[in-house]
């Protein structure tokens, strides 16, 4: 399984989800630089956190006009699996892959923390190895986490089962408490939380390999079939 | 440039007459003002240490670990395996006050590009940041504004450039409300064949500028006190530079992919002085000449003279020579990571710093006049000073328990989740022990090896004696090491004094700085660079003297041994013992602080040979796994660790017993060195090893779910809920900051 690791510049969490991927995981892992107009022939993609563009304008506002997004998008047009982290939710926000926003935290202040997460549906290729109701605890890091849309999208979501993650002890203000949302074809999933920060029995915990997990073996059958 | 030399010009620019003779004798003939100014940055305290110097020399710099000492951008030290750390203090003190968001996040970033500039990729960050006290009546809410800016400062530069902040010291004290101190170490991994120097080697070689553009920013400000000397700008611009996080980190990126072409064969930050520093310290360590022309510099506004230019410090720069030929190895890698990138001038052999601008020549000094002739002092010195009486008040409490709480809840000693969740402290997935631990530890990805690092300083310790509370820092640092398994190795520090032209602030200094060498000396950690901050003082008062100390280790890398108690039914053993401290040692103390509003007497006595013994014990015990947790005793003493120890997820408390002849107040609360709290499930083990190793061990009692209770024979001491003192510790800071977190 081959999964590509978006690098934008001020992408800081690229090398964290290159190791998960080849040495938590034992998966090929290959960076994408941000002027790439082609994935070649990846299984899965992944968005790592950082502050692409050095996010001075608004997260993810200039990511989305990368050559590599465009690239991303037919990925995932064409049922390719793709997972934004933290500011790779925040990009995938931007380019319209997820509905929503990501805003400033509701503490006003960056928050670098573990949370205690709940597996809202296991209806996805990156929860489908978890329990529905399945506690996690990953940790997130950012300024601008909380998640927000109008209540008519956050209504057609919920019916669709497109919640992936839910915190428990939420930690930005984030509506319904909302982690994690998937896209309407269940390819694209974005999370504030990062998974690859607790893939390794020495970062404390190992919750991020549910996630990462599903998503290796869900690309596998993809590949398979 | 026609601006006459006149003595008030060179008062302007901070240097005495009998230095201005020096630059005449030095250049036989009068400078330009471009070269005035250059010789004034040059021959700075900061840059020069002209005041430390002749001390500075006396600190052991060597050691088998040791591959790179004092003297180049950072220092660098073998960890095995073919990999070094490169790790480096410095301050920010003053930008910190004058605007703190913008002060600590540039003091962020130019520690970082010391790191890298190496050709080590940052792993790890640690503040060491000094405040006014946040409840004072008069300056509370000042001290407040600046605490919340530093912190967010240090964040906002931290977390975008993707460095983890692991650990680091915040202390509240009256003497630092008008010059807070923000003190920076960072730390950085390499191979040991990919170690770059700030040299300018190979005459012809091409000189490449790379990075942000130059501003007017950082102008020194000696240059904007005077308008008669400043031709067209009229405008005053900020001293305090702005710092741009994602400029770094791909200035970071940039130059380690390019240094990897091989094509690079010296390479300096531009820090302080920028243009200035980087041109003519290069060369001089290379025994070469720099020329440059500064309209080649890619420059942020038009019309700057040659003047702004060459004392311009605009952050995220970068000064590189490449192999004459291989240029365009170099500038493609910036161009792809979209940066400025531009051949400015060229290697010569004359050993001459010569600056140009469109051709015509504005300054021609020798390289090593600037670097290495700067002036020396032996500044005189008498008895440090020292306001602090030899007696305080009588020690009775009027509760125990208490007196326990106000430690607790003080801010030195209360929890700074507050400050340390603001920074990614995880970020790089090295992180095993972060803030709030022992010492923080960083796994090296690809080796067995992990790194820890613990930094520490004690103004009140010092204030009573700074030789004396120098030494108790370093012993301080190397037992937060040996308490999590590590073997200390060596040291970088920051010393943060008054103005060195008082003979009795030089004196603390000398006394220091000979403390630092003693202790280092004992411990075997050699110092392979630092800082020196002077002149913090505010309307003639001066800080605490505050030396401030980085230690860095190396243990396997495993999961790190935790400092709470970790269930109950454990023994519990003080090793190292009680201790025996005379009524004066009280004096230096948290509980003085807190409890008694006063600094008196002296600090606790520190025995080097014992204390090595201890932490030689502790390090023997962790590797053997006979440990299930450790804990060092430090400020706020016995009591306070015991606490510390039981604020973990289960609110696993401690009964302890004890028996002496120690007045209550003494027992739990006095700071004595050399002891570790550590709980086991084979006493019998530990208590043998201590005895090994001649070191004191007391069995003191067991841990127990959900209370903290202290006996001496049959005395209740301190009986609490673990959850009461756990949540006063956990709250105080936002309490004392009237910002509680949000969600």
């Amino acid at each position: 399984m081959k999964i590509g690791i978006v690098v934008f510049p001020g992408s800081n969490c690229d090398h964290d989800a290159w190791y998960a991927v080849s040495e938590n995981l034992q998966q090929q892992a290959e960076f994408v630089w941000h002027e790439s107009a082609s994935l070649g022939n990846l299984d899965a993609v992944i968005l790592p956190g950082g502050f692409a563009y050095g996010d001075y304008l608004r997260c993810g506002a200039i990511a989305k006009f990368s050559p590599v997004m465009a690239a991303v998008k037919r990925f995932a047009a064409d049922g390719g699996l793709v997972l934004g982290v933290c500011n790779g939710f925040q990009v995938l926000t931007e380019c319209g892959l997820l509905p929503g926003a990501l805003v400033r935290n509701a503490g006003l202040k960056f928050v670098c923390r573990a949370v205690e997460l709940e597996v809202a549906t296991t209806n996805s290729p990156f929860t489908h190895e978890a329990e529905k109701g399945q506690r996690l605890t990953v940790p997130v890091a950012h300024g601008e986490g909380c998640y927000i849309a109008d209540e008519r999208v956050l209504d057609e979501m919920e019916d669709a089962d497109r919640i992936a993650l839910r915190y428990l002890d939420n930690p930005n203000g984030s509506v319904r408490n909302i982690a994690g949302i998937l896209n309407e074809q269940r390819n694209v999933m974005g999370l504030m939380p990062h998974p690859e920060r607790v893939a390794d029995p020495l970062m404390g915990g190992t919750d991020g390999l549910t996630i990462l997990q599903s998503l290796v073996h869900a690309g596998m059958s993809v590949s398979q079939s | 440039m026609s601006s006459e030399i006149t003595p008030e010009v060179v008062a302007a620019h901070q240097l005495s007459s009998d230095e201005y003779q020096k630059i005449l004798s030095l250049l036989g003939r009068e400078p330009s003002l471009t070269e005035l100014g250059i010789f004034s940055v040059m021959w700075s305290e900061h840059c020069s240490y002209k005041s430390t110097r002749v001390h500075l020399k006396k600190l052991p710099t060597e050691s088998a670990h040791v591959l790179q000492g004092p003297g180049e951008n950072a220092g660098i030290i073998d960890i095995g395996d073919g990999v070094a750390i490169a790790f480096k203090i410095e301050s920010h003190n003053h930008p910190s006050f004058i605007e703190p968001f913008q002060g600590a996040a540039t003091g962020v970033g130019g520690i970082l590009r010391d790191i890298f500039t190496m050709g080590a990729r940052p792993i790890a960050v640690m503040d060491s940041i000094r405040f006014g006290r946040l409840d004072d009546p008069v300056t509370g809410a000042r001290n407040r504004r600046i605490l919340e800016g530093v912190v967010s400062g240090i964040a906002h530069y931290g977390n975008c450039f993707g460095v983890p902040t692991v650990g680091g010291e915040c202390v509240f004290e009256k003497s630092y409300e008008g010059n807070p101190l923000v003190n920076v170490f960072a730390l950085g991994v390499f191979k040991h064949g990919e170690v770059f120097y700030g040299k300018a080697i190979g005459v012809g070689n091409p000189v490449i500028y790379v990075g942000a553009k130059t501003g007017r920013d950082g102008i020194h400000g000696a240059s904007m006190a005077s308008a008669e000397f400043t031709e067209e700008s009229k405008q005053k611009r900020p001293n305090v530079q702005v710092g741009d996080p994602f400029m770094e980190k791909l200035l970071l990126e940039a130059c380690l992919e390019a240094m990897k072409t091989g094509a690079i064969v010296g390479i300096q930050d531009m820090g302080a002085a920028g243009l200035t520093s980087s041109t003519c310290e290069m060369g001089s360590r290379a025994g070469t000449g720099v020329e440059i022309d500064l309209a080649q510099v890619p420059q942020r506004e038009a019309g700057m003279t040659p003047y702004e230019m060459m004392l311009s410090e605009s952050q995220e720069r970068m000064l590189l020579v490449a192999a004459k030929g291989r240029e365009h190895e170099v500038l493609s890698v910036f161009k792809k990571w979209g940066l400025d990138a531009t051949e400015i001038g060229v290697v010569t052999d004359d050993g001459m710093l010569r600056v140009k601008n469109n051709g015509v020549v504005f300054a021609e000094i020798p390289n090593r006049a600037l670097a290495d002739e700067a002036p020396k002092y032996h500044r005189p010195f008498t008895k440090p000073l020292r306001d602090a009486p030899v007696d305080g008040p009588p020690i009775k409490s009027k509760g125990l328990t208490a007196d326990l709480q106000a430690l607790l809840s003080s801010g030195d000693l209360c929890s700074k989740r507050w400050i340390w969740q603001q920074y990614d402290y995880q970020v790089r997935t090295n992180t095993l022990a972060g803030p709030g631990a022992e010492a923080a530890i960083v796994r090296i990805k690809g080796t067995e090896t992990s790194v820890a690092m613990a930094l520490d300083g004690n103004g009140r310790y010092c204030a009573l004696d700074p030789r004396a509370g120098t030494k108790l820092i370093v012993a301080e640092c190397c037992r937060n090491l040996s308490t999590v398994g590590a073997l200390p190795i060596a040291t970088t520090n920051n010393l943060n004094f008054g103005n060195p032209e008082r003979p009795e602030i030089m004196a603390q200094i000398v006394e220091s700085i000979e403390g630092l060498a003693e202790a280092c000396r004992f411990f075997e950690v050699p110092v392979t660079g630092g800082n020196v901050s002077l002149y913090n003082e505010t309307l003639g008062s001066p800080i605490l003297p505050t030396p401030v100390v980085g230690i860095v280790g190396t243990l396997p890398t495993a999961l790190p041994l935790p400092l709470r108690f970790a269930k109950p039914g454990l023994s519990i053993v003080l090793l190292g013992g009680l201790g025996q401290p005379a009524m004066a040692e009280m004096g230096g103390t948290q509980y003085a602080k807190v409890i008694q509003d006063a600094l008196w007497g002296v600090p606790p006595k520190l025995d080097m040979a014992y204390e090595k013994r201890v932490q030689q014990t502790v390090r023997e015990l962790v590797r053997a796994k006979l440990l299930a947790s450790a804990h060092d005793l430090g400020e706020g003493g016995l009591a306070v660790a015991l606490a510390e120890c039981s604020f973990g997820d289960g609110n696993i408390g401690a009964d302890i017993h004890l028996d002496t002849h120690l007045g209550p107040e003494m027992l739990l609360f006095h700071e004595g060195p050399s002891r570790i709290l550590v709980t086991t499930q084979s006493p019998e083990n530990v208590l043998a090893a201590a005895h090994r190793n001649s070191v004191q061990a007391v069995a003191i009692g067991a841990t127990l779910e959900a209370r903290v209770t202290i006996r001496n024979r049959n005395e209740i001491l301190i009986d609490s809920a673990v959850e009461d003192l756990k949540g006063l510790w956990a709250r105080a800071l936002e309490h004392l900051l009237h910002n509680p977190v949000l969600v």
